[in-house]
């Protein structure tokens, strides 16, 4: 059976709704080759759970990494949220970490949820590829979504801000296949597939849908990478089509465009659905809008698992150690990560208490114009637990 | 190159030679004159000629505005109107001959905004210039304008874009139904070129900084090379610091606070670069205040880079200012700085006056009104 066909039969249609009608149709040889076509049953896909308490992977990463999520663990901790972290302190600092890379990843395979800071990717040629995005392709985590909302109490120039970044996350220029034709020209190869483009699309309306949000829209290239991004823009549109009885409006920006809009007139913006460069782009350029890294949390979604991170993933060497980094984003993260398990009540117990202590205003870290520490802001989110 | 060297350019030539030859392949990728330095001689009369393009829509009249205020503040030049509408030679999108001789003997057009014509296998003429002229470093700067109120006050940016490769190589093929691949194509060759540009740029406007925005993480071959480039540049300019900065790192801190990147200039390949460039476009309010040069091996063409605004054509309220701080850059580029110094006053003191200013901006007044204004403080 054609990888096509495959698709077809199997009603790539329903990816995300019906699982289990794929099940059936689909020979294992497509599956491992085309893990999107892949719907393991219900119940291989539940996290784990022993004694009544999840079973968490935690990679703290590098950078700020180990203090912010210190302080998610503090404030789990001080509710008694039933998770049982399993930590791994990979760091891509050194060559030597890559045995420990790989039983985080075989713990996050086990635990099928994950929370993780950022991990550092050598640029030099010959450095290891990053490990950020190794996990994404190797977990199949296709959609990251970041929430650029307002909070009240953050100052910011930009007010009642709020869409949603979904953002393909395992291939387009990510696909780190490059190679040097002849000595001083380079050919990086940018990866553009119907299927990926349909599956994000997909993801995109069901969120909307799913969170009572109006309009979808669609951020390319298409004018000038016509094949490319012509393929992911068509794409969207014919699953836009599919979902116009809902309701969901679609439109579509190019990307210089989006980026000037988003730094003029933000508030225009719901869902926004595009490929992994631009993705990366736009998320930064929107947690800038609403008051930087340090508070947007992000997470990543696939089928089988979910791994949930800082939206803007920066390693924030800079100031790394001194007890200055903004652990809300890390916190935030952490609380989407109890939806996910349906710890829905502790979620939203910490959610509030992080909004109110950044409404009150009084214990702030240095990028929010305070001079509290992190410990500082970890403490008084405890106290108003 | 160095064949047959010309006084003007020998100084260059010979610099770029000692680049290429430090570098291990030096034949194969010697580069071209190192900054394609405005080398027209003025007339008899002390007047150098440009090659004007008003474009479409509302260009004829934001081009008459422009010629108007050259006009008055006697600045010596001489404008050669060309038409550039394409036709197709044996099948390609091209540039009537007439208008290629013009902007090749004069080195330096202002154009105004094209209408791209719509419809397949049309070339959108901004390409097809970009081709013609070998156009390899696109420079756009932002800076608040007074009078003119956003959410930022004090953006100064300089962004410099490698023009002709890249993302935009335009090099795709689906291999099979549903997969694509695009290729995107980095050259040591063209980086080192733009490099070179972004150097000279920051040296010439007073910059002591020279910024790579790149994506080496994840791109190690390609954005590396990139990098490599320009590092092997910022060692032939000492005096001008040198630095390397993430793509995303970039658009999180220009956005936060754009202020510290008044010191600097940034160079970065095709796409960061589109995306950077409005983006910064966007902080001071959009592209109706944003001028544009592109500049080239053959010439230099400097360019209003908002839309034509077919819907208020001809009607006399079009905002000129764009392709006027534009002709300011071509006067720069010129090294006629005094008059681009004197009219550059005119135009924002008028505009932070905000009495006589165009409709885009808030106010009332005709493009003609505005452009009297402008006269009227020179």
């Amino acid at each position: 059976m054609s990888f096509r066909t495959a698709l077809k039969s199997t009603g790539a249609a329903n990816l995300l709704s019906k699982a289990t009608k794929s099940n059936v149709i689909v020979p294992a040889s497509a599956r491992s080759a085309f893990s999107l076509t892949s719907s393991p049953d219900a119940k291989s896909r539940a996290p784990m759970k022993y004694g009544g308490k999840f079973s968490c992977t935690l990679i703290p990463g590098d950078g700020i990494g180990a203090e912010i999520t210190d302080s998610v663990k503090e404030i789990f901790e001080s509710i008694n949220v039933p998770i049982e972290w399993e930590q791994y302190n990979v760091s891509g600092e050194t060559t030597g970490g890559e045995a420990l890379f790989r039983q985080a990843m075989d713990s996050l395979k086990r635990n099928k949820v994950g929370l993780k800071g950022i991990l550092y990717t050598p640029m030099e040629v010959g450095g290891h590829n990053s490990w950020n995005v190794a996990m994404r392709q190797s977990l199949d985590i296709y959609a990251s979504v970041v929430v650029c909302k307002s909070l009240p109490g953050v100052p910011t120039r930009h007010q009642n801000v709020d869409f949603v970044i979904i953002r393909e996350n395992t291939e387009g220029e990510y696909a780190g296949l490059e190679h040097q034709s002849f000595p001083g020209v380079v050919e990086n190869l940018k990866v553009s597939t119907r299927a990926k483009a349909d599956r994000i699309a997909r993801f995109a309306f069901d969120f909307a849908l799913k969170n009572g949000r109006k309009k979808v829209t669609c951020v390319h290239k298409a004018n000038i990478m016509k094949l490319g991004d012509g393929l992911f823009l068509n794409t969207c549109k014919a699953v836009a089509e599919e979902y116009k009885s809902s309701g969901i409006a679609f439109d579509a920006m190019i990307v210089d465009n989006t980026s000037m809009q988003l730094v003029s007139k933000p508030q225009q913006f719901d869902v926004m659905v595009m490929p992994n460069l631009y993705g990366n782009i736009t998320s930064n350029i929107g947690a800038a809008l609403v008051g930087g890294p340090g508070i947007v949390p992000g997470c990543n979604i696939g089928r089988e698992y979910a791994l949930f991170e800082p939206g803007c993933r920066h390693i924030g060497k800079d100031i790394m150690g001194t007890n200055k980094a903004n652990p809300v984003a890390m916190i935030l993260s952490g609380s989407m990560l109890l939806r996910h398990l349906g710890l829905e009540k502790q979620a939203n117990a910490i959610a509030t208490s992080v909004y109110d202590v950044l409404k009150e205003g009084k214990v702030r870290t240095a990028d929010l114009g305070g001079n509290a520490t992190t410990t500082d802001v970890t403490k008084a989110i405890i106290d108003k637990l | 190159m160095l064949a047959k060297p010309s006084p003007s350019t020998i100084a260059n030539a010979l610099r770029s030679f000692q680049a290429a030859s430090a570098r291990s392949y030096a034949s194969a990728f010697q580069s071209s004159a190192p900054s394609s330095a405005f080398a027209q001689k003025p007339d008899a009369t002390g007047n150098y000629t440009v090659s004007l393009i008003p474009g479409d829509g509302i260009g004829p009249e934001i081009s008459e505005s422009v010629k108007q205020i050259y006009t008055a503040a006697k600045v010596p030049i001489k404008w050669e109107e060309v038409d550039v509408t394409p036709i197709l030679k044996n099948g390609k999108t091209s540039i009537p001959e007439d208008a290629i001789k013009s902007i090749k003997k004069n080195t330096v057009a202002l154009k105004g905004p094209l209408a791209t014509p719509i419809g397949k296998g049309h070339v959108s003429l901004n390409l097809t210039l970009r081709r013609t002229f070998s156009l390899f470093a696109n420079v756009r700067p932002c800076v608040s304008i007074q009078g003119y109120k956003t959410a930022y006050d004090n953006v100064n940016t300089v962004l410099i874009r490698e023009n002709t490769e890249g993302e935009y190589s335009g090099i795709e093929h689906e291999i099979v139904d549903g997969v694509v691949q695009s290729i995107k194509l980095i050259t040591y060759d063209a980086s080192e070129r733009v490099a070179r540009y972004a150097f000279h740029y920051a040296s010439e406007h007073g910059r002591n900084k020279v910024t790579a925005v790149h994506k080496a993480n994840i791109m190690k071959m390609s954005d590396g090379m990139f990098l490599q480039a320009c590092r092997a540049v910022a060692k032939e300019y000492p005096n001008i610091q040198y630095d390397e900065d993430l793509l995303d790192r970039a658009c999180l801190r220009i956005v936060q606070n754009p202020a510290p990147y008044a010191d600097r200039v940034m160079v970065m390949p095709n796409l960061y670069g589109d995306i950077l460039s409005d983006m910064c476009a966007g902080l001071i309010g959009g592209l109706g205040l944003t001028p544009s040069g592109n500049i080239g091996k053959d010439a230099s063409i400097f360019e209003a880079v908002h839309g034509s605004a077919p819907d208020i054509a001809g009607k006399g309220l079009a905002n000129p200012s764009a392709l006027l701080l534009s002709s300011l850059m071509m006067l720069r580029h010129m090294d006629l700085f005094d008059k681009a110094e004197q009219i550059e006053k005119a135009i924002l003191s008028t505009i932070a006056e905000g009495k006589h200013i165009t409709g885009d901006l808030g106010g009332k007044a005709s493009t003609s009104e505005f452009t009297d204004r402008i006269i009227s403080k020179l």
